[in-house]
C-alpha cells in the first residue's frame, strides 16, 4: 500500500515540474531531489561566505573612500546572500550548524574560485567583473528554478550581483583607461583570473555527474559548457571595448556557432584546487573555522542571556 | 588661530574618529563570530566611513587649499591625524570590538545631538543623517553589552575586561581647546562638557544592566587629539595608505 502511494505521489511531483509548477517546502519531494538542493543551496551559501575573504582582504586597503565604501557594501550583500541562501537550505529541513560544520570538515564544497589570492586591487575588479559575472550567468536561470524558496532567494541575489558585476567593470576600466601601469595591473589580473573564472562553471557535460538528474528536475537550465560559452560570448567583447587581452591565442568568433572558439581548460588545475589544493584553500576554511572558535563563547552568552530573560518574564508574570 | 583653522580642526578630529573606526571594524569582514554580526559590523563600517567622507568633504572645502577629502583621509603623517586613541585601539575579541563602539556609540549619540544646533547649515546637516545611524549602532552595541555582560560566567569576565581596559580612553572623547572655544562663541559647535555627565549617566546604566562595574580609573590616556598615537597607529595607517602611498597621484 505504502508503495502504491510514494509511486503516486512521485507522479503528482513529476507532474508538478513538467507544468513549471513550483516546488514549495510542504510538498512531498524525492530524497534525492531533496538531497541534491542541500547539496546545491548550501554550496551557494558557503561560496557567499568564503568569498567574503578574498574581498576582506582589500578593503582594508581600498584606494579611496568611494571605493572602500563600495566594497564594504559589496561585502556585506555577500554575507546577506549566505544568509538567505542558509535559510532556504533549513526550509529542507537541514540544519545551519550542521551545513557549516559540513563546510568546515571539507564534507561540503564552495566555490573554488575563492581559492584563488587576490593580489593587487585589480584582482577586487577581476572578482566583480568575472566572478560576479560567471555567477550572474549561473544565477539567473536558477530564478526559474523548480525549488520555490531558492527561486525567490535567486530573484534578488541576482539584482544585487548584477550590481557588483558593474562595479567590478568600472574597476577594470579605470584601470585600463589610467597610467600604462595600472593598465598592466588590470591586464596581469585578468591573465590570472581568465582560466579560473570559465572554471566556475564545473567540469564539462562529459564529466559532470550531477547535471543530467537536475536538468530533469528542472533544478539546471542549462548545461555547464552552455554557460561557459554565454560567459565567453559575453565577456571577449568586455575586453575588447576597454583594450585588455583575453590570455587565449585560440580565442577566435565562431560564425556558424555564433559563439567564440577557445582553448580547453587545464582540467588538472581545476581537480587540484576543487580536491583542497589549491593555495588559498587551507588558509579559507582556517579562517572560517577560527570565526566559528572564536565564537563559542559569544553565541553561548547569547544563548544563555535569552535563558535568563525567558525565566525573568515567566516570574514576573 | 583663524575661525577657518579652528573650524578644519575640529572637521578632521571627527572625521578621522570615524575614518579610523571605520578602517578597525573593516578588518573584521568575515571573521566575524555569527553571520549576522558580520553584516552588522560591516554595515557599521560603512556607516562610518560615510560619515567620514562628508567631514573630510566639508574640512576640505573649509581648507580651501585644493586637498580632497581623498588627500585627507589617505595622505597625511601619522602626526597630523587627530582622532581619539579609543578607536585605533585594536579589535581584540569580540567583547571588545563591542565595548569600543558602545563608548564610541555614546558620544556620538550625545555629540551629534548637540551639534543639531549648530548654526553652520552643513554641520546640522550631517549631525542630522549621521544621528539616525548613530542610534541604530548604540542599540546594537549596548544590545550586546548586556548580553555579554549578563550572559555566562565567560562572557562576563571578558567583557569586563574589556571595559576594564577601554575606560581609561574615555576622558579624550571630551577633550576640548582653544579650536572649541573659537568655534563656541558663534555657536558652530556646543561645549561638550553640557553633556559629559549624561555621557556616564547613559553608559552606566548599560553597564549596570549588564552586570558590569566602571572601574575607577586613576590615570586616563589622551594624546590623540594632538596627533599623538599609540603603536597601533602606524600599522594601521600603513595598511590604509598603501595604495595612496605606492602609486601617487592616481585616480582609482
Amino acid at each position: 500500500m505504502k508503495e502504491v502511494n510514494i509511486s503516486d505521489l512521485e507522479r503528482k511531483f513529476e507532474e508538478r515540474i513538467a507544468a513549471e509548477i513550483r516546488i514549495e517546502p510542504n510538498d512531498w519531494m524525492p530524497e534525492n531531489y531533496r538531497k541534491t538542493l542541500i547539496r546545491q543551496i548550501s554550496q551557494h551559501a558557503h561560496s557567499e561566505i568564503v568569498g567574503q575573504l578574498p574581498e576582506g582582504n582589500w578593503v582594508t586597503r581600498a584606494p579611496n573612500l568611494r571605493r572602500k565604501a563600495v566594497l564594504l557594501a559589496k561585502i556585506q550583500d555577500e554575507a546577506g546572500h549566505g544568509l538567505y541562501l542558509y535559510s532556504a537550505v533549513e526550509t529542507l529541513g537541514a540544519d545551519r550548524e550542521e551545513t557549516i560544520d559540513d563546510l568546515h570538515t571539507g564534507k561540503a564544497k564552495y566555490s573554488s574560485i575563492f581559492n584563488y589570492p587576490t593580489l593587487t586591487w585589480a584582482d577586487i575588479g577581476m572578482v566583480g567583473w568575472l566572478v560576479d559575472g560567471a555567477a550572474i550567468m549561473n544565477q539567473v536561470p536558477l530564478c526559474r528554478t523548480s525549488y520555490g524558496p531558492y527561486a525567490r532567494a535567486m530573484v534578488r541575489v541576482c539584482k544585487e550581483e548584477s550590481f557588483h558585476q558593474r562595479q567590478g567593470f568600472e574597476i577594470v576600466t579605470t584601470l585600463a583607461q589610467g597610467t600604462a601601469e595600472q593598465k598592466a595591473m588590470a591586464q596581469d589580473a585578468l591573465n590570472r583570473w581568465w582560466w579560473p573564472a570559465l572554471m566556475m562553471f564545473g567540469p564539462s557535460d562529459a564529466e559532470s555527474k550531477h547535471t543530467e538528474q537536475s536538468m530533469r528536475w528542472k533544478i539546471k537550465r542549462h548545461t555547464n559548457d552552455e554557460l561557459r560559452q554565454m560567459f565567453v560570448n559575453a565577456t571577449v567583447p568586455q575586453a575588447e571595448l576597454i583594450g585588455l587581452k583575453v590570455p587565449d591565442d585560440n580565442l577566435t568568433y565562431n560564425e556558424e556557432k555564433g559563439g567564440y572558439d577557445f582553448s580547453d581548460i587545464d582540467w588538472d588545475e581545476f581537480w587540484q584546487v576543487v580536491n583542497g589544493h589549491g593555495i588559498c584553500n587551507k588558509e579559507r576554511i582556517e579562517a572560517r573555522k577560527k570565526a566559528k572558535e572564536e565564537g563559542i563563547w559569544v553565541r553561548e552568552a547569547a544563548l544563555a542571556y535569552a535563558e535568563k530573560r525567558a525565566a525573568r518574564r515567566k516570574q514576573a508574570s | 588661530m583663524t575661525k577657518p583653522k579652528a573650524l578644519f580642526e575640529y572637521l578632521i578630529r571627527h572625521a578621522d574618529d570615524t575614518m579610523i573606526l571605520g578602517q578597525r571594524l573593516s578588518e573584521l569582514c568575515g571573521h566575524g563570530p555569527i553571520l549576522e554580526e558580520d553584516i552588522a559590523l560591516t554595515n557599521i563600517a560603512l556607516d562610518l566611513i560615510g560619515q567620514a567622507t562628508e567631514l573630510y568633504e566639508y574640512a576640505a572645502q573649509v581648507e580651501n587649499k585644493g586637498r580632497t577629502a581623498n588627500d585627507l583621509a589617505f595622505l597625511r603623517l601619522e602626526r597630523e591625524y587627530k582622532n581619539v586613541l579609543l578607536v585605533e585601539q585594536k579589535n581584540g575579541d569580540f567583547g571588545k570590538t563591542i565595548v569600543r563602539q558602545f563608548l564610541f556609540d555614546n558620544f556620538q549619540l550625545l555629540n551629534y545631538t548637540q551639534l543639531l544646533n549648530s548654526s553652520d547649515a552643513q554641520i546640522s546637516a550631517i549631525a542630522e543623517k549621521s544621528l539616525k545611524e548613530v542610534k541604530y549602532h548604540l542599540k546594537h552595541s549596548s544590545e550586546w553589552v548586556i548580553r555579554l555582560g549578563d550572559g555566562t560566567e565567560e562572557s562576563h569576565q571578558r567583557v569586563q575586561e574589556s571595559v576594564d581596559d577601554l575606560m581609561r580612553f574615555v576622558e579624550e572623547l571630551f577633550f576640548q581647546n582653544e579650536v572649541n572655544e573659537l568655534l563656541q562663541e558663534d555657536r558652530l559647535i556646543g561645549d561638550c562638557e553640557e553633556f559629559k555627565q549624561q555621557f556616564y549617566k547613559n553608559v552606566n546604566n548599560v553597564l549596570t544592566e549588564a552586570t558590569l562595574t566602571i572601574p575607577e580609573i586613576k590615570y586616563h590616556q589622551k594624546g590623540g587629539r594632538k596627533g599623538i598615537h599609540s603603536e597601533h597607529m602606524g600599522f594601521l595607517l600603513a595598511e590604509m595608505q598603501y595604495m595612496q602611498r605606492t602609486y601617487p597621484g592616481m585616480e582609482w
